[in-house]
């Protein structure tokens, strides 16, 4: 019996030891976070600039966002070959995190300690970027930009170095309700939503225009690739209209489940799945095989209603859409330009105008100073909010209509909302081209 | 397969199993002292030696120490399970979840309470669960168990999608833990802190593990994994037997994923699935089944070959793409030229080397 009461022995001293080491306070207290000193340039020399993201470079979220980073360096690459900003080549470094919260924490760290980023750029995604929203903070390392519409990153008070970038789901989600509501009167609407922020966040906007047309609300999660049954309650339910929240991959399966149906409905397609060029890529290879084989991408995406503050590749006249595919072809990864690229392009714009407003003398201080007291003109289509207590971003959206053939048309012009009950308003707002902003030396 | 089993024989009849470290000496003195004792010593050794690591390097290297510390624990729980009774599980990161989430509510709504009693009672439920999910699989083995634990794996992080509110989806939840406490200020940092809190956890838990493996639980369990029928004629209650090795096993990988909430501040359903359920086992092969040590070279390898892989793509200047995908395949083949020389894993190759060299000084006095 010696060896029993041995083990118990062990057990009772374990617990005992464990209670001691970590007994001192509360596990959730958070202790009184000194201010933190932003007069200090770490990754900054007399010519060059270190800056870093948090990107999904492999695992399952990439082959989504990878464009993102692509489309970033490129423009990066574009700005140090005009001879930097004032004077500084800009060392854009990407670190993969897989889209693994716990791979963002250590990629984060070595991006902060080790490289010793001046900024953090557009670290992408939710549930990934949360998890480094509160270091970077403490570190005092600005983080401009986060890839997500989540509300998390307008958040003045506790995270003040946060500048959101994405128009956030809400207000994007208003603006659809009100051209819904407009311009489809009377028709049923089927919510289809991706269960996470976004379904919710989205409802809470579309809620507040549509309210009695609504016939479905269905949601799917991002890890099964199945909307079979989500497709047929939408059918049954009679839904004329579906507002899709959703990120491309199942935009693209929503919009061949409802084909295979013959089910038709007018479809409105959030910022975050309105890449036509991604949503074409996606249904040739989905259909790749099977009895829609020949049928063009176009044909699904037809008239398709989409939601954006960003300029289109498909947008010919657009200058800076010109601009994005000049940049693009020089400097890109190859493959076709799509919108996610110009995503992470119109970031690496913005950015390095914020740097060549922060001047010579560049601390993290200056940094926030520019941020925080300009007004931004482009190349986005909206106003863009980062101050007076608002990092919200992007304040808006525009509308357009896919046509066959590749083109699209603008249906409704840029408009602003807030994110909670406040009106829709017409802005007046003007874009400067890519030769009149001031982005690179 | 026979020389792991009568390998691991050796060891088991050896005192203190692999848990004692070469060269230290077995004085009468050390060994009169009891076994649990002993290991609370080494396992003290064992935390000041991680204490010094932590002040000889930086912050970024604490929560790589951390990171290290609670796979360790994971993966000594499985390995307790695999190697000692010879149930494999391919759910082991299903429990981790457990944990987790066990913290992160915890935290959520019952800030005030310590991380003392978050840890017991993530022990608690990690021993509920593992109870319910042991009593269920106790009549099934080898494959069968496999596959049963593979469901829990699919399985449980679509909970985290289904209750929405309560375990926010795919976005998971996030917490804040509390630092230093104030008396420590400017002498370690909130990392360096959790390190430490994460490695006195996981020492006492290693402690424990090896103290049961040493003990009679371990003997029967080491019967049952060579001969299921064999130790029932000889008395052993096999059924009950079987469900405490999984208990154990899924208490220890509760406790780490419950640290590994504590360190990161946040939990999600994608950083449990079963990928990391399979890396688990397959970072116990290679780091040698049978031995504590196979899970401290287990979760080094996890934490620091893709790290080293990355290191290795830069300085080569390879292409972005194979860069990113390199330290995947440099696992796979670690782990294939590891079991192809040594097919004991890393403790066996550094068990064989020890021998070789205790021959060879034998040879030359």
């Amino acid at each position: 019996m010696r060896k029993r009461s041995g083990t118990r022995a062990a057990l009772a001293s374990a617990l005992a030891l464990a209670m001691l080491a970590t007994a001192c306070s509360g596990a959730g207290e958070v202790g009184e976070s000194a201010d933190v000193d932003l007069d200090v340039a770490p990754g900054v020399t007399d010519d060059a600039v270190v800056i870093g993201s948090h990107q999904p470079l492999t695992g399952p979220a990439a082959p989504g966002y990878l464009a993102v980073s692509q489309g970033a360096a490129a423009v990066f690459e574009y700005v140090n070959a005009q001879g930097g900003v004032n004077g500084r080549q800009i060392d854009y470094r990407v670190e993969d995190d897989k889209y693994d919260p716990s791979e963002t924490i250590d990629v984060t760290r070595q991006l902060v300690i080790e490289d010793e980023i001046f900024a953090m750029v557009g670290g992408l995604g939710t549930p990934t970027h949360s998890g480094v929203l509160d270091y970077l903070n403490e570190e005092g390392v600005p983080d401009i930009f986060p890839s997500s519409g989540a509300l998390a990153w307008n958040n003045t008070e506790e995270h003040p170095l946060t500048y959101g970038w994405q128009t956030d789901y809400t207000k994007e989600a208003k603006i659809q309700g009100e051209y819904i509501a407009e311009n489809f009167p009377g028709q049923d609407v089927g919510y289809l939503y991706q269960n996470d922020d976004i379904g919710v966040d989205s409802q809470a906007g579309l809620d507040q225009y549509l309210g009695d047309e609504v016939v479905a609300r269905q949601h799917y999660e991002s890890e099964v690739p199945d909307l079979s049954s989500q497709m047929a309650e939408m059918e049954n339910s009679g839904a004329e209209v579906i507002v899709c929240s959703c990120i491309p991959a199942f935009v693209a399966l929503a919009m061949l489940e409802a084909a295979g149906m013959g089910y038709e409905p007018q479809w409105v397609v959030s910022s975050i799945g309105g890449d036509t060029a991604t949503l074409q890529a996606l249904l040739s290879t989905f259909t790749e095989g099977t009895d829609a084989e020949d049928v063009p991408a176009d044909a699904f995406l037809a008239d398709t209603i989409i939601t954006s503050y960003m300029p289109r590749v498909e947008d010919e006249d657009d200058d800076w859409a010109q601009f994005f595919l000049a940049v693009y072809d020089e400097y890109g990864d190859g493959g076709p330009p799509t919108n996610t690229h110009v995503f992470g392009m119109t970031q690496a714009v913005m950015f390095a105008q914020v740097l060549k407003s922060a001047g010579e003398d560049l601390t993290r201080q200056s940094l926030i100073d520019a941020l925080e007291t300009q007004e931004w003109q482009g190349p986005g289509y909206t106003p863009f909010a980062s101050s007076d207590g608002d990092h919200g971003g992007h304040e808006g959206v525009y509308v357009v209509q896919y046509q066959s053939g590749g083109d699209i048309e603008m249906v409704q012009e840029a408009r602003v909302t807030d994110r909670e009950g406040g009106p829709i308003e017409e802005v007046d707002f003007e874009r400067l081209s890519p030769e009149d902003l001031p982005f690179h030396d | 397969m026979t020389s792991p089993t009568t390998e691991r024989e050796e060891r088991s009849t050896s005192s203190g199993s692999g848990t004692v470290p070469p060269g230290l000496p077995r004085t009468s003195r050390w060994g009169s002292l009891p076994l649990p004792a002993r290991h609370l010593l080494l396992a003290a050794l064992g935390l000041a030696a991680v204490t010094g690591l932590l002040f000889a390097t930086g912050d970024l290297t604490a929560l790589r120490v951390a990171a290290v510390g609670y796979t360790m624990l994971a993966i000594a729980g499985l390995q307790l399970l695999v190697g000692g009774s010879g149930q494999v599980s391919l759910g082991h990161g299903a429990f981790m979840m457990i944990g987790a989430y066990t913290m992160a509510l915890l935290v959520l709504h019952q800030p005030m309470l310590p991380l003392a009693a978050n840890l017991l009672l993530i022990v608690a439920v990690s021993i509920a669960a593992g109870v319910v999910v042991g009593a269920a699989t106790a009549r099934l083995h080898g494959p069968y168990l496999a596959g049963a634990t593979l469901i829990l794996a699919v399985g449980l992080p679509g909970l985290a999608h289904r209750y929405h509110d309560v375990f926010g989806g795919s976005n998971g939840l996030n917490i804040r833990t509390a630092g230093a406490p104030p008396f420590l200020d400017g002498i370690i940092s909130t990392s360096e802190w959790r390190a430490l809190v994460v490695w006195t956890t996981v020492v006492i838990g290693l402690a424990a593990l090896a103290t049961i493996s040493a003990g009679r639980l371990g003997r029967r369990m080491r019967a049952i994994r060579d001969d299921e029928t064999a130790a029932a004629m000889a008395g052993i209650p096999v059924g009950k037997t079987k469900v405490v090795a999984f208990v154990i096993a899924s208490t220890a990988g509760g406790l780490a994923g419950g640290l590994q909430a504590y360190v990161l501040g946040t939990v999600t359903p994608s950083s449990f699935t079963l990928v990391l359920s399979l890396t688990l086992l397959a970072a116990l092969v290679l780091g040698g089944i049978g031995s504590l040590w196979g899970a401290l070279w287990a979760s080094i390898a996890i934490v620091y070959l893709e790290i080293w892989a990355r290191d290795l793509a830069r300085a080569m200047d390879l292409t972005r793409n194979a860069e990113n995908n390199l330290p995947v395949v440099f696992f796979g083949i670690v782990l294939i030229l590891v079991l192809r020389f040594w097919p004991l894993g890393v403790h066996g190759a550094l068990q064989s080397l020890r021998a070789r060299l205790r021959a060879r000084n034998s040879n030359s006095s």
